[in-house]
């Protein structure tokens, strides 16, 4: 049985390490932070300018003035802390950003994004995308593995407008886990429950490496 | 010299041309000049520029700019909230410029600062690098960005003094800071304006002198995009 989309948030939140200071893309990367594991303690960054991120507010709680990058309504912790953009973007692209997980609309073997416009069809724009692609540490991508036509979106090239080029370091969709160590091959190294290799690679364009354990 | 007017039309009296370029601050309807907003679409002025991160939603913010067809061109990261702006654009009745958020952001901070360009790794082997000057530092390749300014900022702060000096509140802060500081002439709305000595200095986080015209906002409805709570656990 193919991941859910809070599965594949509770996987991706197995990369959180302790201390770490992560940025959450919007859609499936924001349930990340329902799943954030017992003695665990990481800072979200938000990049419309907060550091420390905390819970959707109780109705009485709700602030205009306080919002997450998804213009969600969101609360302050005691450790929070309010910045400009220039700034939000100085703690991402100078690289003290630890994690950033993102979702995606196609994703390459070679470790190329695409997840900010369809030519002619939607307009919606990279956002901070391109910024946290480039700068931040460590990039997992979580997105589901085919489109509606069961065509694969894990593949050999982008075939939409990049965000980055050789930036993915780890993808979760919803049949497994594909890990890339520096510029290497994608491989293959944990299935969703009842999913097996050989239905990832028939629903794969890319070229993959399978782990050990799982062949 | 007296920086307080009396309402967001007298503050912008005698500033408005067509064609000019108006940054206007704001992260989706967070922290945008609403009042300032209003008296743009009032004024009637035509082929804008407008330099912001969103453009707002169909009935709100900018979007307001849009229905009127003011706008010419927005320069901005993200417009994936309004179905106007989609429209226009798709039929080419808008130019659009997308820029990467912290490119954005970094433009105008150049621009207020006197820095006609600088290098960066976002959007490199993009649509975003194309046609601008590659060069390599330190084996990694970034891309030219330009400092960006305007014929006129429009920022939205929570409190100002006399002086101009601002101080924003919690998230509403985002682009307003460095919009401040790159346009020709900035004026600031406020939620409330206090006596000079009112603020703590230590405090102020836009110095007065960004600040030409300044005004109390006469109505601040301050819609949200995205209401999102949670329930309240049983005890």
């Amino acid at each position: 049985m193919p991941w859910t989309r809070d599965d594949m948030a509770e996987r991706a939140a197995k990369e959180l390490k302790d201390g770490f200071y992560v940025n959450l893309g919007i859609g499936i990367p924001t349930l990340v932070a329902n799943y954030i594991p017992d003695g665990i303690d990481v800072t979200l960054q938000s990049e419309n300018g907060m550091l420390g991120m905390g819970p959707f507010p109780y109705e009485d709680e709700v602030d205009a003035d306080l919002i997450n990058a998804g213009k969600q309504t969101i609360t302050e912790l005691n450790r929070t802390s309010y910045f400009s953009s220039a700034d939000s973007f100085a703690m991402i692209r100078g690289g003290h950003i630890d994690l950033s997980i993102l979702g995606a609309m196609e994703v390459a073997e070679n470790g190329d994004l695409a997840n900010w416009m369809i030519p002619g069809k939607m307009v919606k724009g990279m956002g901070g995308a391109m910024d946290l692609v480039a700068g931040v540490k460590r990039v997992v991508v979580i997105m589901d593995h085919t489109n509606k036509a069961g065509e694969s979106k894990f593949k050999q090239a982008c075939t939409l407008p990049l965000t980055g080029t050789d930036v993915v370091d780890m993808l979760i969709t919803d049949l497994g886990v594909f890990e890339r160590n520096g510029s290497g091959a994608f491989m293959l190294t944990e299935l969703a429950p009842d999913v097996t290799v050989d239905e990832v690679k028939a629903k794969t364009e890319a070229a993959i490496e399978v782990g050990n354990h799982l062949s | 010299m007296n920086k307080i007017y009396r309402d967001a039309a007298a503050a912008l009296d005698g500033l408005f041309f067509d064609g000019m370029t108006i940054m206007a601050g704001g992260f989706g309807l967070c922290g945008i000049p609403e009042n300032l907003i209003g008296a743009l679409r009032d004024s009637g002025v035509r082929d804008l520029t407008v330099i912001s991160n969103n453009a707002g939603v169909d009935d709100f913010g900018l979007g307001l700019l849009l229905q009127t067809r003011q706008i010419k061109k927005m320069v901005s990261s993200y417009v994936g909230e309004n179905k106007t702006f989609e429209r226009q654009y798709l039929n080419n009745e808008l130019e659009l410029e997308f820029n990467p958020q912290g490119t954005l952001a970094e433009r105008i901070r150049a621009g207020g600062a006197g820095i006609p360009g600088f290098y960066t790794k976002t959007g490199v082997g993009t649509l975003i690098a194309e046609g601008k000057e590659h060069k390599d530092f330190s084996g990694e390749t970034y891309i030219m960005e330009t400092g960006l300014k305007a014929d006129l900022s429009l920022v939205k702060a929570w409190k100002a003094d006399t002086e101009g000096n601002l101080i924003y509140r919690k998230t509403a802060r985002n682009f307003n800071p460095m919009m401040a500081t790159a346009g020709k002439v900035t004026v600031a709305e406020v939620e409330e304006i206090v006596e000079k000595g009112a603020l703590d200095p230590d405090c102020i986080h836009t110095p007065g002198i960004f600040v030409q015209r300044l005004i109390k906002g006469a109505v601040y409805e301050k819609r949200i995009e995205q209401r999102t709570t949670r329930k309240k656990e049983a005890v």
